[in-house]
């Protein structure tokens, strides 16, 4: 979509913010003034005052000399920035990314022209505003936040500058509509250079070598040929939702109803634009001020009512009333673009992409945490303990094939210590003791031995044997070290089927 | 003029049809592959859509039961299903699934704690129709839980198997009880060491249904009854 951006240029900002709230200065010819290097500035003049003679960044004795009854003010140092947001915050009725400028705003107004009936009206609409409020403002559109300001500060007339002819609009204007150092301006001015034109003649070349990188940044930002970015001043939050209440709610009827509500609005627009919700935080406003907050999480984005609301309904306990909630507000930090699936009327694929699976897990996560619930790959490592690894994420498929060897059943983690009696070195055991309980051995299979990764800890091999007592039961057991080792020791290492 | 046998199990049909066990559909195989034991559930199927409860005496009998759970699991999940397994943390150990022929990354464990806990997640996963099978192993099951586990199943026809201790045995819900114990294995033609799983199966209750006791062998990802081996065994002797 093309961009378009507002700016606004405030001439007077300060002294019409304080005569708007000291009527009684409305009349009078007025600066504010701050000490710099001794001497006290003027840094702000009222109109009325500039007809006077007194200008910004003029000496206050000098102004004085020429015209006595002038009144001075302390300036207040921060003002203007107080100001500025104070309007930025009035101007997000007309677009929701509203950036601070020195002395003005900037708007990016791509799609809410239209609104007030085109560009023409959006403008008059919001420098009418303005000047009703008694700040006198000035206004220009363009294509990119360079052309506007330049535009807005430079320019007599045609403050909207159509569509790719930043060039045009920029050409008759002064040096100074570029935003550059005063340095640079001095040198140009020096050059004889008294408009833009010539310097977009100009060589790149030339130019960089003379004025620095930063003259054609500026020239390229104002052209459009490269993309500036500003700090909104209200940070846009793309779904959130707000759900006022008349009356505090209490109870947890009157919480799972007000989820509901917030949900169908949030679940609408996700569903339009293809969303699904990964993150999203439910904040209560209480009437003491205090704000109480729950958070779930999916582990796939979900635009479903019904399965948020169930897992926001598990943390209703959560949620400590008190005198009761007035504001609720839901909040989604983390959306993901979800496959626009057609629905199927036989749900007939049952496996790890299937949706009921994934609305399952983020219940019990939501229920008993999300460090309860495991999948395990293979891991190409022989040693049992690290034959497997987690598994990130449901899709994630295995890597290696799972082990052909015998693996028992049922692990022991860590091994336990039995008591054995083998005769016959590299031969099983003909019994062992564990628990004070003897088992016979009848059959055995074995050795099957494990070395130990070296390059991961220290320490003896394992030699593994199966064994069947005989009852009939199946174990797992292996002798760490070799069979004449002093520190050989027997071990119960798990169960088979 | 139907003879009072024809009528008594045309009734007998109907009464497990209000029960919830449908007759197998024409052209479909219900059978699940277990041979003469699946001969006493009703209709002769292995029910499916209910909760079957093993009972576990000792470590060895829960391993057993293991391994005949995923044995039945390898028959329910060939194609690609998935299977919740609920437990306590770090019992059972991945890889050893694969040798009954389940896909060990086909199965989420969930290890917890609490019975309490346990429960709660088993009776949310049995409602979840996105499953194939669910296995919780319990300490104590009482009647009222059984009950809200067959609810849940019968809606989403997943199958539902409870691993619990042999301690108080009151009267369940659940389709059947069984207990598994391992047996000495048969050396194969005189060859050393271990020969196949074998073990024996009691179902010590199965609701509409006999009771019996069976002896099993787990060879090459299929349950071979003992009952086979033996007269084949004859047959060469």
């Amino acid at each position: 979509m093309q961009k378009r951006f507002m700016s606004i240029w405030f001439r007077h900002l300060l002294t019409d913010g304080l005569a708007r709230r000291r009527p009684e200065l409305k009349d009078l010819p007025f600066v504010l003034a701050a000490p710099v290097k001794n001497r006290i500035i003027i840094t702000a003049s009222s109109p009325l005052a500039e007809r006077e003679g007194a200008f910004v960044g003029m000496a206050v004795a000098d102004a004085r000399a020429a015209f006595a009854e002038l009144v001075v003010i302390d300036e207040v140092p921060g003002q203007a920035t107080k100001l500025l947001r104070l309007i930025g915050l009035g101007c997000i009725r007309y677009t929701p990314i509203v950036s601070l400028d020195v002395d003005g705003l900037l708007l990016d107004i791509s799609g809410c022209a239209h609104l007030w009936g085109g560009e023409r009206g959006y403008l008059t609409e919001i420098v009418l505003k303005l000047r009703a409020a008694g700040f006198d403002a000035r206004a220009a559109i363009a294509d990119t936040p360079g052309a506007a300001w330049a535009v807005a500060r430079f320019a007599q007339k045609k403050p909207i500058v159509p569509s790719n002819s930043q060039a045009e609009a920029l050409a008759g204007l002064p040096p100074a509509a570029l935003r550059l150092e005063p340095e640079s301006l001095e040198l140009l001015k020096k050059l004889g250079f008294r408009n833009i034109q010539p310097l977009l003649q100009t060589a790149p070349q030339a130019l960089r070598r003379r004025f620095g990188q930063q003259m054609l940044l500026r020239i390229d930002q104002a052209l459009g040929r490269v993309e500036e970015y500003r700090e909104a001043l209200v940070p846009p939050v793309p779904y959130i939702e707000r759900l006022p209440c008349l009356e505090p709610i209490r109870t947890a009827p009157g919480i799972e109803i007000a989820m509901e509500k917030l949900l169908e609005m949030l679940c609408l627009r996700l569903q339009s634009e293809g969303l699904g919700v990964r993150k999203a935080i439910l904040k209560c406003h209480r009437i003491d001020g205090r704000k109480v907050q729950v958070g779930i999480t999916t582990t796939k984005g979900s635009h479903s009512v019904s399965h948020l609301l169930r897992l926001f309904k598990l943390q209703i306990d959560k949620i400590e009333p008190a005198l009761g909630i007035e504001l609720f507000v839901l909040e989604t930090p983390n959306v993901e673009e979800m496959d626009t699936v057609q629905e199927q009327l036989w749900a007939e694929a049952k496996g790890l992409a299937d949706n009921s699976l994934a609305e399952l897990l983020d219940r019990i996560a939501g229920k008993v945490g999300a460090h309860t619930i495991q999948r395990f790959l293979p891991s190409e490592n022989h040693w049992p303990e690290r034959s497997i690894k987690l598994a990130t994420s449901l899709s994630e498929q295995p890597q290696t094939t799972w082990p052909e060897l015998p693996r028992p059943i049922r692990l022991i983690n860590p091994p336990e210590i039995i008591e054995v009696m083998a005769l016959v070195p590299d031969h099983p055991p003909k019994l062992f003791v564990h628990q004070g309980k003897r088992h016979d051995i009848a059959k055995a299979d074995g050795p099957e031995r494990i070395g130990r990764e070296w390059w991961q800890d220290s320490g003896e091999h394992r030699d593994y044997y199966i064994l069947e007592d005989s009852e009939g039961c199946r174990y797992w057991v292996y002798r760490s070290g070799h069979y004449d080792s002093a520190d050989a020791q027997w071990y119960l290492h798990g169960y088979f089927a | 003029m139907e003879s009072k046998q024809q009528v008594i199990s045309k009734l007998r049909q109907e009464l497990l049809q209000w029960e919830g066990y449908k007759p197998p559909v024409a052209g479909q195989r219900g059978v699940l592959g277990l041979g003469e034991l699946e001969q006493v559930f009703p209709n002769k199927i292995f029910p499916k859509n209910c909760v079957h409860e093993l009972v576990c005496a000792t470590t060895e009998q829960a391993a057993a039961s293991g391994g005949f759970i995923s044995g039945i699991l390898s028959l329910l999940m060939q194609q690609g299903g998935v299977c919740v397994w609920i437990g306590r943390a770090h019992r059972l150990f991945a890889p050893g699934l694969a040798a009954f022929g389940v896909q060990p990354h086909q199965v989420i464990f969930i290890s917890l704690q609490k019975d309490k806990d346990a429960l709660w997640v088993m009776e949310e996963a049995l409602k979840c129709p996105g499953l194939t099978a669910v296995v919780c192993e319990l300490r104590q099951m009482d009647f009222k839980q059984s009950q809200r586990f067959q609810r849940a199943v019968e809606n989403s026809r997943v199958t539902g198997f409870v691993l619990r201790n042999a301690g108080k045995l009151s009267s369940t819900a659940s389709a059947a009880r069984w207990q598994v114990q391992p047996l000495p294995s048969t050396d194969l033609g005189g060859l050393p060491g271990l020969g196949f799983l074998r073990w024996q199966v009691d179902l010590l209750k199965v609701r509409n249904g006999q009771t019996g006791r069976f002896q099993l062998e787990w060879q090459e990802k299929r349950f071979v009854p003992v009952e086979e081996i033996r007269i084949e065994e004859r047959q060469v002797g």
